[in-house]
């Protein structure tokens, strides 16, 4: 559309996500570190499933269009499987790494909690998986035109945008979410995790009903972002202490070590 | 991708306005380099020129121009606006006006042979205007784009998009989103000839990759004659007096590479082709005295760049003949539109001054008119003091004064109401067919258009028979076919477009048959190989270039079947009984037999190809005053698409909602 809708629709999708790395995880080499590892897991995940798709579709019967829309559905659905599947096994080897990183560091405590970890990985996640998500989007959205000639919604971009920044939170919530029921054996966690990353994928194939994609999803990442916060130590009591800045036993400040 | 699907249409028939240059000048159209986009406004009625120009509340408009507002009043006021982004005219036949020549008044002016130390008081059009209804839009410099919507279903989508979109309610602005369409013609030659070979040399020189800004228009003069002439041997040739037949090959129109040229060009050729038709059988039997040489000049729209050449060359000693064995001249002018009406010869009066040349040219006239005693056509001549109108003939007269006579269907000014516009194609030639033909049927069929443009093929044949000295017992013998004619003039009547089709099925040489179809078209800078870089050479594959088209069917008209093999035709020097100097050699195909294969085989004939390209190329005198200096820009791509744009508002906003977000995380507990 222009230069202006280009920046607005990239600061809506990583405004955010972006705030959080500068100012929590940009001064901690460590934490930089896992983050890019985590987001480089999230794209071999993307690698395997979509060499599985594309294989499909090459097979497929291209003039036939529901064998197509049954496809794309099945895509989407062994791609939540598979990043899932790599979130599991970061985590398995994350833990692998925390042992060995105790074992070679002078100090007594661990550098990096898990849960510090949980964190850090689920946004390198959601920073790569904004990043396919919008990047292409992004720059088409920088000629002169809009989209509706064929009579789509005009909303698409900034509609796109927002559905990142959610994907994006969703992923760092998750693998709050995800690591912490690993820790904990509780498997239904696990499998919220799953089924809650499946309704936002399918939910978009409603699109270009926008408000029946976004709002659902919105309703999903504050959940999610309640469970987290919970996940991570935090309650109604110091959520006052949290929010202005008070509580010195917060989760970043004081790692408590497993 | 499949975004860029969602937003964009593109579309595929493009037919620009490209610039070119001149010594001092340029001309044409020039879009800016990412594309000159304006919101969609179709110009039906003086309220949308208003709507356009001053009151409309969302330039830069992209104007979509009915037929009828494609003047040059309405072109200059776009001109001058700063609220237009570019134009697109619709080009049809409804609402076309009585007449439109985009060409100047004075086709030529400078470089003819009326100047200020020859025949002063004619040069600049002072004696007879030729083009009067001429607008001289070809000629101006336009800033922005200018296209030319010819497919009607295209045009149905943009009107669909401007209807949807952008339509006025009411009398009140239409909401965003807007349809707008955005136009790709940037041009990288500026200024005029000089600076642009100054830059291309700079380029060639000191660059790794050198860019080429321009090309100088050029191509290829066919000629032929009628006793083979030695190609090897240049400079005067010894015993040779030759009658020159001449006719020009090129046309143009405001666009690039789209002009019909029925009248202005086609008519000319057609009659010279039937005429060597003609006269071929039997100069060969009964040889007169004098050679007739047939020449069809290209680049004549551009100050006579084939002519130019020709006659530098001549003087050069670097061409078969000089002046000294050019006896007189005899030059086809626009000869479509006689309605039954006469001919007219037109001779140079400042010349006639001299005694010699005054009766040859007398007498020249009046074996012009014995020879239409015997049909039915009438030939007269214009008033004494009438200058001669644009044609080839003006050069050779700067060189030498030369007896000579242009002949055309015009006394004072062109009857041509489309004179190098696209409007002039078989529609304005009358070329029109019964009802209920098939195509096969129309190529045979013999318009009245073909039969009259026979007539004055024979007249022609006839005056070239008797002024070069042949017999007149053997006038009768001379007919053009007027089969042959609507052979070379059958019109495709869905684009009214004149398709020059052969396809001599029922031919004269018994075994010969070409097919080939081609629009034609005007000169273009070919001189660099098909698959060159510079894209803006765009050599289409499916449209035959008119100079190989007329080579070709001289070959036929003139050429004789051998039994040479394929690499023999190739080498003829090597064999004992062909004589590469005198003739050249064709491979070609045959007539397609009843199942379909055809078996080629070689023709020998004295057609040539004569390089047409100005003189003031190689000399390097790229300002010259005195030979044509036009050139055309290159590009990389043109091309045309539309799309929606949304409200600033819409805009903006984006930037303010992602403050609001940015604002709120700085309060997340982070320590």
């Amino acid at each position: 559309m222009t230069v202006a809708v280009f920046f607005g629709c990239t600061f809506i999708a990583f405004g955010p996500a972006v705030a959080l790395f500068v100012f929590t995880i940009a001064r901690d080499p460590l934490r930089v570190i896992f983050l890019i590892a985590g987001a480089f897991f999230w794209l071999v995940s993307l690698l395997l499933s979509s060499l599985v798709w594309f294989i499909t579709v090459q097979i497929s019967n291209k003039n036939s269009a529901t064998q197509q829309t049954g496809l794309l559905i099945f895509g989407v659905v062994l791609s939540v499987l598979l990043q899932e599947a790599f979130r599991y096994g970061y985590y398995r080897l994350l833990k692998k790494a925390n042992e060995g990183l105790l074992a070679l560091s002078q100090e007594d405590t661990m550098p990096i909690s898990i849960r510090q970890l949980a964190y850090v990985s689920g946004l390198g996640f959601g920073f790569m998986s904004g990043a396919f998500s919008v990047v292409n989007i992004l720059s088409d959205s920088l000629g002169p035109g809009t989209v509706g000639i064929h009579g789509d919604s005009q909303h698409y971009f900034i509609s796109s945008a927002f559905m990142t920044l959610a994907i994006i939170l969703l992923h760092m919530f998750w693998g709050v979410v995800f690591f912490e029921s690993c820790e904990r054996q509780r498997w239904w966690g696990l499998g919220a995790v799953v089924i809650s990353h499946l309704v936002v994928s399918c939910v978009s194939f409603v699109n270009p009903h926008y408000q029946g994609s976004l709002i659902p999803t919105y309703i999903i990442l504050s959940v999610m972002a309640a469970w987290a916060y919970l996940c991570a130590g935090g309650s109604l009591r110091n959520l006052k202490l949290c929010l202005t800045c008070k509580d010195k036993d917060f989760l970043l400040a004081n790692h408590r070590p497993r | 991708s499949s975004v860029e699907q969602k937003i964009y249409v593109v579309l595929n028939e493009t037919v620009p306005c490209v610039r070119l240059l001149n010594a001092t000048h340029q001309i044409g159209c020039q879009s800016s380099i990412s594309g000159d986009t304006g919101v969609l406004h179709v110009l039906e009625t003086e309220s949308d020129l208003d709507w356009i120009l001053s009151s409309g509340p969302h330039p830069p408009y992209m104007v979509i121009m009915e037929t009828a507002f494609f003047n040059r009043s309405v072109m200059m006021r776009m001109k001058n606006s700063s609220r237009v982004a570019g134009v697109a005219v619709i080009i049809s036949k409804t609402g076309l006006a009585d007449n439109f020549s985009p060409h100047t008044t004075c086709p030529n002016q400078n470089t003819g042979v009326y100047s200020e130390s020859y025949g002063s008081d004619l040069a600049n059009c002072n004696g007879t205007v030729w083009n009067p209804l001429g607008n001289g839009l070809s000629y101006e410099d336009f800033s922005f784009p200018v296209f030319a919507l010819k497919d009607e279903n295209q045009t149905q989508v943009l009107r669909k998009c401007y209807e949807d979109h952008n339509q006025r309610v009411n009398g009140s602005a239409p909401q965003y989103p807007l349809c707008a369409m955005q136009l790709f013609s940037h041009m990288h030659a500026v200024t005029d000839t000089v600076t642009c070979m100054r830059r291309t040399d700079l380029q060639n020189r000191f660059s790794i990759n050198p860019e080429v800004l321009c090309d100088p228009l050029s191509d290829f003069n066919v000629w032929t004659s009628t006793r083979p002439l030695n190609n090897s041997a240049k400079g005067h040739a010894a015993d040779e007096s030759v009658v020159i037949a001449a006719t020009r090959l090129d046309g143009r129109s405001f666009f690039w590479e789209q002009a019909p040229a029925a009248e202005g060009t086609v008519s000319g050729i057609v009659t010279l082709l039937a005429t060597i038709q003609a006269l071929y059988p039997v100069t060969q039997e009964a040889p007169p005295p004098r050679n007739i040489f047939f020449s069809f000049f290209q680049g004549e729209a551009f100050d006579y760049i084939g002519s130019s050449k020709m006659v530098y060359d001549m003087e050069k000693n670097d061409f078969v003949i000089d002046m000294n064995n050019v006896h007189s001249m005899l030059e086809i002018g626009q000869v479509g539109l006689r309605s039954g009406r006469s001919l007219w010869m037109h001779s140079d009066p400042v010349s006639r001054q001299n005694k010699s040349v005054d009766t040859e040219v007398s007498e020249m006239m009046s074996r012009m008119q014995s020879a239409a005693a015997g049909l039915k056509l009438t030939v007269d001549h214009p008033s004494v003091s009438q200058p001669l109108p644009p044609s080839s003939f003006q050069r050779f007269l700067r060189a030498r004064r030369i007896p000579g006579l242009v002949l055309a269907d015009h006394n004072t000014s062109f009857t041509n109401r489309y004179y190098e516009s696209m409007y002039d194609d078989a529609e304005n030639l009358n070329v029109t067919y019964p009802p209920g033909l098939t195509p096969d049927e129309q190529l045979v069929y013999e318009t009245d258009a073909a039969k009259s443009l026979a007539e004055v093929a024979t007249l022609v044949a006839r005056s070239l028979y008797l002024q070069a000295g042949g017999e007149e017992k053997n006038l009768n013998n001379i007919t053009a076919d007027p089969k042959i004619v609507s052979h070379m003039t059958s019109t495709n009547t869905h684009t009214h477009t004149l398709t020059l089709t052969l396809s001599l099925s029922l031919s004269l040489s018994p075994s010969l048959s070409l097919s080939l179809s081609h629009t034609h078209r005007h000169m273009t800078s070919s001189h660099t190989p098909p698959l060159s870089l510079s894209l803006s050479l765009s050599l289409s594959l499916t449209h035959t270039h008119v100079t190989r088209f007329v080579q070709y069917i001289l070959a036929n008209l003139t050429g004789t079947v051998t039994n040479l093999t394929e690499s023999q035709c190739q080498n003829p020097s090597e064999l004992s009984t062909e004589n590469k100097d005198l003739f050249s050699y064709f491979w070609v195909s045959g007539p397609a037999s009843v199942n379909g294969t055809r078996e080629p085989f070689c023709v020998r004939a004295s057609v040539r190809l004569s390089k047409a390209v100005s003189p003031a190329f190689e000399l390097l005198e790229y300002g010259s005053r005195n030979y044509s200096t036009w050139t055309e820009s290159r590009w990389k791509s043109i091309r045309a698409r539309i799309f929606l744009v949304a409200s600033r508002e819409l805009e903006v906003m984006q930037p303010a909602l992602v403050e609001l977000t940015e604002t709120k995380q700085k309060n997340i507990c982070i320590s």
